[in-house]
């Protein structure tokens, strides 16, 4: 029978959550790297025991673990993140030039077929890739090195490479987003890149649909689909048909079209999730529901999904790397909330039930179904 | 032997029980101690100073002897006590809570 593994990354460890196909019984591990920043775990699709966490603090820097036995043990690997020359500086809070220094590991996105080879989005904005396991890693600096690189700046989190996201078809073709640069895309493994950003429009910036400088908080793409896109921005519900070249609304009839989350249907390629949070100066969600919008259109469309979600008094946030979906028959949906809780939907989101509800405040999501 | 008091959390990245004795050669200088330190744990490379530079990691503080070395040269010798093994070297994560 089929199983599922839930790994979550917390403001003080990672969790280990896993049930069989039913997803009714939950047994949790943890916490391992107890007291640390865990900002993401991600497993190896080519080989699902091949786990690695980004494992932070802003005492004691940065490590990268990895596992090979889905999460029971950990070791340490490279931690040595270091831009490639001298980096030079990017746009401040207020404007002015700032150094370019490295504070953490965002998110790390295993290649689609070598277990060995991972990708590693940073703060300050960077990709980095290593070939042997996260032992040693290099940047590949056509990204923060683009012309535009100099006027880059950080939303309230930092100025940081969040998503990471590989064409099925074609590895050396990938997306990133950077909060608050935009999306980018590679067609030469990340040699050279392309801001694409077209079709956006952000108050926050002076010329509202700059070619950067847009805070982009999460991209999901389905694997049979790479060319379309679909984006939560700091405002708006964003999609695009043509891999990124032209972006169109699709916020529709959400109640807010702020957020971070975005995910898609595991076997329905226009069925996407949300989850609406308040504003950019209220990150909760509004009138105190916690509610998962559904849009089976691809957007403009959206339906509320409550069952089993609080619908009061809930004034929690879901981050943009805490939502994620599995691939059994009935697809599962997860996410993760700033109060510790983790919910999942066994049934694509009509019923949601606490998988966890005390954790620390929850950074990540990811799921792993396995045979 | 040179005593050395990491805090909890690097006691436990490098995974050591209480204190760590260490021979340091080449003149027993913070930076030679830290350099020895890491030697012997490469896992506590970058968690105490930068990989590169070797500039203090902000929020950590080097104490000795009831004095804050934090800001003492790199290459300025260790106390005699500190030397001799009489005194331990503290290294301290920043005051914090949570």
């Amino acid at each position: 029978m089929s199983k599922v593994r839930v790994l979550v990354g917390t403001r003080k460890g990672a969790f280990v959550l896993s049930a069989d196909g039913k997803r009714e019984d939950w047994t949790i591990s943890g916490p391992f790297f107890g007291g640390w920043e865990i900002y993401h775990v991600k497993g190896s699709p080519a080989d699902p025991e091949r786990l690695y966490a980004s494992q932070t603090s802003a005492w004691f820097g940065q490590q990268i673990q990895r596992s090979n036995d889905g999460g029971a043990s950990w070791e340490p690997t490279g931690n040595k993140f270091v831009y490639d020359g001298i980096p030079g500086t990017h746009q401040w809070y207020d404007g002015t030039p700032h150094p370019w220094e490295f504070a953490r590991v965002w998110h790390l996105e295993p290649s689609l077929d070598d277990p060995d080879t991972i990708y590693a989005g940073v703060e300050d904005a960077a990709l980095f890739k290593s070939a042997d396991g996260g032992t040693n890693w290099s940047e590949l600096s056509g990204l923060r090195t683009h012309t535009t690189g100099s006027s880059w700046q950080p939303g309230a989190g930092g100025m940081c490479l969040h998503t990471v996201l590989i064409d099925p078809k074609d590895s050396k073709r990938m997306y990133v987003a950077i909060s608050a640069a935009g999306a980018f895309r590679t067609t030469d493994g990340g040699t050279t890149w392309q801001p694409i950003n077209k079709g956006l429009r952000s108050e926050q910036i002076p010329d509202r649909d700059a070619e950067v400088g847009h805070c982009v908080h999460r991209l999901a793409m389905h694997r049979t689909r790479p060319n379309v896109l679909y984006m939560q921005k700091h405002w708006d519900v964003m999609r695009s048909d043509d891999g990124g070249d032209l972006w169109r609304e699709v916020s529709g009839n959400l109640p807010t079209d702020f957020g971070f989350v975005i995910d898609v249907h595991a076997h329905e390629p226009e069925t996407i999730y949300v989850v609406p949070i308040k504003s950019d100066s209220e990150h909760y969600p509004l009138d105190g529901k916690l509610r998962v919008y559904r849009s089976r259109s691809g957007g403009n469309e959206w339906e509320e999904l409550t069952k089993g979600l609080p619908q009061s008094n809930c004034y929690v946030n879901v981050l943009r790397d805490a939502m994620a979906v599995d691939s059994l028959d009935q697809c599962g949906i997860y996410f993760g909330t700033t109060g510790g809780q983790v919910y999942v939907s066994p049934d694509a989101g009509d019923s949601w039930k606490p998988i966890a509800r005390d954790l620390p405040a929850v950074l990540s999501v990811e799921v792993q179904t396995l045979a | 032997m040179i005593r050395i008091v990491l805090p909890a959390h690097l006691r436990t990245l490098a995974r050591v029980d209480g204190e760590v004795a260490l021979d340091v050669p080449n003149g027993a200088t913070q930076c030679a101690l830290l350099d020895a330190l890491e030697e012997r744990y490469p896992v506590l490379r970058g968690a105490i100073r930068d990989h590169v530079t070797h500039k203090r990691r902000a929020y950590v503080r080097f104490f000795a002897c009831e004095r804050d070395l934090s800001h003492e040269p790199p290459d300025s010798p260790l106390p005699d006590p500190v030397i001799t093994g009489s005194e331990p070297f503290f290294i301290v994560g920043a005051m914090s809570g949570g």
